[in-house]
């Protein structure tokens, strides 16, 4: 500091600092004492705080605080803040799930979580499925789609290997069995029947012999063995011919893992109602019959 | 002596507090700074316990500001947390009236009506009550730590810690139902939040109002320096009419014998006696001065007694200042708050004010807001045909539960249910049931012949089924939306 910068200002009689901006100068006011007393107090504060809580890598900190700890902390408090719904929605039925609006959203937003980790591997993360990996969203059900039946689903798969209550059904490969005329012939049925070419005497004799037993007189599916619904406007694997071909010739045969034992009954049950929400889920008891889906079928149009 | 003072005495680094002991002044300021003390910690303490009606939905309390249930209540006013401007229009009119009142009286809110002032005030009144005036409470100050003096230390700390303890329990009655929460409070059975912010509260009152003061007003506060660029010639200070005061002299008799030039002031220091913040005002305008006009009641008692004219020190503006300072006659105080400047602030002001009163009579109680479902965006029935869906939200903002009709209007094939209902059900409109004072959520979904890909945009229309006739609580909240097709 030179003897410049102690000039005196004539105003106030305090020091000037020396900085000078368009003759506006600094001056050195004192702190106040009480500021110099917090100031100490934040230093020491400091030292304390590099103590007791981890201020270097590797390094834990005299209190045995971490963030890790805390978050374990925050987990096993939600887990337990959970108990009680979760302990709810695996002791209801679910006929009674559905019918309980609170426990259902608990249970819906539950499931909502869990088919994020567990099914949007194949279905998608909207549900909307791809080719071979059902759509959840429509209200076109296989196996069914009252809460009940696709909890049903849920827990035993479905041509889950190894699983002796898994749902099952396989349909020929008619490679073997038909001929690749009779093939076309069956394939311009079914896109008769579903509103998508002309009808022949000849595809209908065909279904009548072959398709019949499982998807019914009419096509319109049996989901008592998962056979699909084949006069609708929703396909697993495509409702173009090539498709149709392909399917008829060479069968399909898609697995769906059963969730028992590697889910827990409340996320199982909090995935069926999740499922159930996402606007095709039907009333419980199940409406089985062909003739109750068709009532579905036609409503709106 | 501390141990920091012992590192370096003389430097001037830092500065110890001089105390300050105001002493006891009667006079029209004064009694208008009780007036000013009484109404606001009368508002304070008192609005909290004011009962509103609104019927069975929403709280009973005329002013809350309900944080855990969001909205916030001011007599008939009801926000929710989307009508927050309202709150910030709020703060802009706090804003354009420190302004006005800024430039036409100073730093009025400092010496008037801040909380630091006016409980700052309160403490030194309590003070004066235990210890006696300015002189008992330097001798006291002064005295060794005897056991009387820790006596009347004790007793004056307590009476303050229960005037904090008490300011900080009506704050918290701001945000909860108030008879609740004073007996919930009591019972030990408050939210912990309720105890520490009044622990927290009653720490920085106690210590801000009975040991900080001045010092608070000085280096913590930012307002003294904006309010300093913010003043202008025209605006109303405390001055010291120097030139008719100096030069000042205290042995008048004896100056005036020796044919000295003798000024009004006789230097008799009541003007800085009296001065809660401790400064000099014939030193002139400065920082520390709030302007709480006590010094002028002061010199006017002292003028009064030697037959003198008042208003040596007096609210006066710089502009004034120099005019009086050159011979002319003192003017009018009405001219220099009607001016061009403050009348602007209150033009602004009000019509602030106003255009909030209109909006809020304007504004919508029904609203809806949609989000359409983006994964998927179009799901193909069995029927064939499409379907879209969205999340509803629907608020009914007023203190009742009303029925409305939501309607479709466009897209004339399209049918809507909502996720509480069947497609069975499906429908042009549907009825629904609002809670009152809530948001209702629901998802609707919309199912539409397929066709060629492309959007359709319609219109969601909330009609109120329970209107009352001649009141504006019938009106229509509507939304346009788009069916997609793939």
């Amino acid at each position: 500091m030179t003897d410049h910068n102690k000039r005196v200002d004539e105003a106030t009689g305090t020091n000037l600092v020396g900085h000078e901006w368009d003759g506006i100068e600094e001056l050195d006011t004192p702190l106040p004492r009480w500021w110099v007393y917090i100031f100490a107090a934040t230093v020491v504060f400091a030292a304390g705080y590099v103590v007791a809580y981890p201020s270097f890598p590797d390094v834990a900190g005299g209190t045995g605080w971490s963030s890790r700890g805390q978050l374990d902390e925050a987990l096993k408090e939600q887990t337990a803040a959970r108990a009680k719904v979760t302990t709810a929605i695996a002791a209801t039925p679910n006929d009674q799930l559905v019918a309980n609006p609170q426990l259902m959203r608990s249970a819906i937003e539950g499931g909502r979580a869990a088919f994020k980790v567990n099914c949007v591997q194949c279905h998608g993360s909207g549900a909307a499925g791809s080719k071979g990996y059902p759509n959840l969203n429509d209200d076109d059900w296989l196996w069914g789609g009252d809460i009940t039946s696709i909890h049903t689903t849920l827990v035993h798969g479905i041509r889950s290997p190894g699983v002796d209550e898994t749902r099952f059904s396989q349909m020929p490969a008619f490679a073997d069995i038909l001929s690749k005329g009779q093939i076309s012939a069956l394939v311009n049925h079914v896109r008769a029947i579903s509103g998508q070419g002309k009808a022949s005497a000849a595809g209908a004799q065909l279904f009548a012999e072959n398709c019949a037993s499982c998807h019914g007189t009419d096509g319109k599916g049996m989901r008592e063995q998962g056979a699909p619904n084949l006069t609708d406007g929703i396909w697993l694997y495509g409702g173009d011919r090539a498709s149709l071909t392909q399917t008829i010739a060479k069968a399909r045969y898609g697995v769906m893992p059963h969730w028992a034992g590697r889910l827990d009954d409340a996320t199982v049950k909090m995935l069926a109602a999740y499922v159930h929400s996402l606007g095709g889920g039907e009333a419980n008891p199940a409406p089985v019959t062909a003739s109750a889906s068709t009532g579905e079928a036609n409503v709106g149009s | 002596m501390s141990a920091l003072d012992l590192i370096n005495p003389t430097s001037g680094l830092y500065r110890k507090r001089e105390p300050v002991f105001p002493r006891v002044v009667k006079g029209r300021f004064r009694q208008l700074k009780w007036a000013v003390m009484i109404l606001c910690l009368a508002v304070y303490y008192i609005t909290p316990w004011i009962r509103w009606d609104r019927g069975a939905y929403a709280p009973d309390q005329a002013v809350l500001v309900d944080l855990a249930n969001r909205r916030f209540f001011m007599f008939d006013i009801e926000i929710w947390p989307q009508e927050f401007y309202y709150v910030a229009g709020l703060l802009i009119m706090a804003g354009i009236g420190l302004f006005l009142v800024t430039s036409a009286v100073g730093r009025a809110w400092c010496g008037y009506a801040c909380p630091q002032t006016v409980w700052t005030d309160l403490f030194q009144h309590v003070e004066r009550w235990i210890d006696g005036d300015r002189n008992a409470q330097l001798k006291l100050n002064n005295a060794p730590w005897t056991a009387a003096k820790l006596g009347r230390r004790l007793t004056k700390w307590s009476i303050w810690l229960v005037i904090a303890t008490a300011t900080c329990r009506a704050w918290i009655f701001y945000f909860a139902d108030a008879p609740t929460l004073a007996s919930q409070f009591v019972a030990g059975d408050a939210a912990f939040v309720a105890y520490a912010t009044v622990g927290v509260l009653t720490a920085t009152t106690f210590i801000f109002g009975g040991f900080m003061r001045e010092q608070v007003c000085i280096y913590m506060c930012p307002w003294p320096r904006i309010q300093t660029a913010m003043l202008d010639e025209k605006s109303l200070i405390v001055t010291y009419r120097d030139w008719r005061g100096e030069p000042r002299t205290q042995g008048v008799k004896k100056a005036a014998a020796a044919r000295e030039k003798v000024g009004d002031c006789i230097d008799c220091n009541a003007c800085v006696s009296v001065c809660p913040t401790g400064v000099d005002i014939r030193q002139g305008p400065q920082l520390g001065c709030i302007n709480c006009a006590l010094c002028i009641d002061a010199c006017d008692e002292v003028m009064g007694k030697l037959n003198r004219p008042r208003g040596l020190i007096d609210y006066l503006n710089l502009d004034d200042e120099k005019h009086e300072r050159a011979g002319g006659a003192a003017r009018p105080i009405l001219k220099t708050l009607l001016r061009p400047r403050t009348l602007i602030y209150f033009g602004i002001w009000c019509a602030i004010g106003l255009a909030m009163l209109f909006t809020l009579g304007e504004r919508a109680r029904l609203t809806i807001d949609s989000a359409q479902d983006r994964n998927p965006v179009v799901v193909t029935m069995s029927d064939g045909q499409v379907r879209n869906g969205w999340t509803i939200k629907m608020r009914n903002m007023e203190g009742r539960p009303r029925q409305v009709e939501l309607t479709m209007a466009g897209l004339p094939q399209g049918r809507m249910w909502t996720d509480a209902m069947d497609r069975k059900g499906a429908a042009r409109s549907v009825r629904l049931n609002l809670a009152a004072d809530a948001t209702t959520r629901l998802h609707l979904y919309v199912a539409a012949p397929a066709g060629p890909a492309g959007e359709t945009p319609f219109a969601l229309i909330a009609r109120p089924l329970d209107a009352t006739p001649g009141t504006n609580d019938g009106r229509e909240a509507a939304r346009d939306i788009k069916f997609i097709r793939q």
